[in-house]
């Protein structure tokens, strides 16, 4: 359900009457817009905001690691509206046990890299990428180092 | 291979059967190559000299920088800004500090403000001139590689007098500037930016009209604008399209609605428009400059705000609180109320965001870049793929990536 502070923002009233379902929260704060999505949901919602709503750009893709707090990861996308000069926050939360959501490469190619980087750095898995591997780190690593229970220093014996 | 580090087969110059009989040829560009300035690897099928299947290799310069933030305070992060793209490093710093005081709610003196303008259209300048002198060597135009690091060599001596450092400046603060502006500045300045624009009329002379140049540059590395925002491209790319985005007008920070300037921009997209756009950048960035030393405000060069910036050398002598603030500051750093922002700039590669998400405590709890380069940088294989290999050198040239800033 969408809070009722954020029914002036018309994206946020857009999304709420696209899909009732869609919306679980959100908040504005420091003049940004941040939305969280049912992670089932994302990618109708995505392709929403691109066609009907002008966001044709993503900006980025990326998570957050609350470790260890449930639902443990919070993946977050950037989406920019050139025509609008706009820009909104979609977030959905992930349970730390095999965490997994829709890829959102069928409505963003640019979508390919920024998921295989959350995946390849908080092992997030991604459904239907068309090429889910690791990016930064080489294919023989172990473990995903932008978990907060990755150590920063330190190392194997 | 995959145990000792190295990812996916090595292909080097391998012969594939294709399926329709003919033969194919698996070119293995990079790692190390000197026109991919950097550690970037391009695995390129040709069929003849045709660009058939480019394939990306990236991760080479990983560092963990993102991981890294979440061990330092927020002032000391800023140092690890730099080192993300290492030839605009001021820009970098200017995101995250920006990124940091919208979580604080800070406010910035105008000095403060419109120096940081100056330096990052310095920044701009410095950026694109290792970009134009680089990109012409891969072209083989070598001269014009030596007129730009002339101007370049100026630049850094600035920045020099301003931070101590050529390069690594970390120049801006959380709420500021890191030291008082040295004295002198403004004639230095101004007796750079005085001669810079006759400068960009020497290279357009070398370059402009240039017979090969041109050849080797108009219609290479088109790519239509559908597929460039499809694909994450930003910055300069786009305007060589026809779209004007500019972060700097369409969402102004750091006081940027204060400066009259022009966003250039071309409609026929190929290597030489590029080109055209980022010449014309260098132009308008150095009016901006001009006018940041006529217009420059008076008044303090860091925020009052002594919870988070560090107090004047005399107060520290004379003021019991200003010690006891400075000891706070600099043993544990100062706290962020909890929130995430994303903040945007445009970079001279495109748009560069920082999303930092604070918790609360004195250290960035998730510092996210979402780096220019790298979003340029998915639209290599659809831009050369069915052109020449030739072709790719400009193609690739032509984005401007820095590999640091790609692989963080």
């Amino acid at each position: 359900m969408l809070p009722d502070n954020l029914r002036e923002h018309a994206v946020a009233a857009a999304i709420e009457a696209f899909d009732a379902n869609a919306l679980t929260g959100g908040k504005y704060d420091r003049e940004e817009l941040t939305l969280e999505v049912a992670p089932g949901r994302i990618v109708s919602v995505c392709g929403f905001l691109k066609h009907d709503q002008r966001f044709v750009r993503l900006s980025s893709v990326t998570a957050v690691d609350r470790y260890p707090a449930e639902p443990r990861f919070e993946v977050v996308y950037h989406l920019h509206s050139i025509e609008r000069n706009e820009r909104v926050r979609l977030k959905c939360r992930l349970r730390g046990a095999d965490p997994v959501i829709e890829s959102v490469t069928p409505v963003w190619r640019s979508a390919n890299w920024y998921e295989r980087e959350v995946f390849d750095l908080f092992g997030i898995r991604f459904l239907n990428h068309p090429d889910l591997r690791r990016i930064m780190l080489p294919d023989s690593w172990e473990g995903h180092p932008l978990r907060k229970d990755y150590p920063v220093t330190g190392s194997r014996v | 291979m995959s145990e000792a580090g190295v990812p996916g087969p090595v292909v080097a110059e391998e012969e594939v059967t294709s399926p329709g009989g003919g033969r194919r040829m698996v070119l293995n560009m990079g790692p190390q190559h000197p026109s991919t300035h950097g550690v970037l690897r391009l695995l390129i099928e040709l069929d003849g000299e045709t660009v058939v299947k480019c394939d990306l290799d990236i991760g080479y310069l990983h560092t963990g920088i993102e991981k890294e933030f979440e061990a330092k305070t927020y002032q000391q992060a800023v140092t690890l800004t730099d080192r993300v793209d290492y030839l605009a490093p001021l820009s970098n710093n200017l995101g995250y500090c920006l990124a940091v005081e919208k979580l604080l709610g800070m406010e910035i003196p105008p000095q403060a403000q419109w120096m940081r303008v100056m330096l990052t259209e310095l920044t701009r300048l410095n950026s694109h001139l290792v970009w134009l002198g680089t990109h012409a060597l891969d072209i083989g135009a070598m001269s014009v590689f030596l007129y730009c690091f002339r101007e370049r060599e100026d630049i850094l001596r600035i920045f020099e007098m301003f931070s101590g450092q050529r390069m690594m400046t970390s120049y801006f603060r959380i709420g500021g500037l890191a030291l008082e502006p040295p004295r002198g500045w403004h004639q230095r300045v101004k007796k750079f930016i005085d001669v810079f624009p006759s400068r960009v009329d020497e290279y357009e002379n070398l370059l402009t009209n240039n017979r090969i140049w041109i050849g080797r540059t108009r219609g290479t590395g088109v790519i239509s604008l559908e597929d460039m925002l499809d694909l994450g491209v930003t910055g300069p790319m786009l305007r060589a399209a026809g779209l004007k985005v500019d972060a700097r007008k369409d969402a102004p920070y750091s006081s940027y609605e204060k400066f009259n300037f022009v966003v250039p921009t071309r409609t026929e997209n190929d290597v030489y428009a590029r080109y055209q756009v980022r010449v014309e950048e260098m132009r308008q960035s150095a009016r901006m400059v001009q006018q940041a030393l006529e217009g420059m405000p008076t008044g303090p060069w860091k925020a009052d705000d002594p919870h988070v910036v560090l107090p004047d050398r005399e107060k520290m002598k004379t003021q019991m609180e200003a010690l006891i603030y400075h000891f706070k500051i600099v043993t544990e750093g100062f706290r962020v109320p909890e929130g995430e922002v994303y903040q945007v700039i445009e970079s001279p590669r495109g748009e560069l965001g920082y999303y930092a998400v604070s918790d609360g405590t004195t250290q960035p709890y998730r510092v996210h870049m979402r780096t220019p380069s790298f979003g340029n940088l998915q639209a290599t294989s659809k831009m050369v793929e069915g052109t020449l290999i030739a072709d790719v050198i400009a193609s690739i040239g032509s984005m401007d990536f820095v590999l640091g800033d790609t692989d963080r």
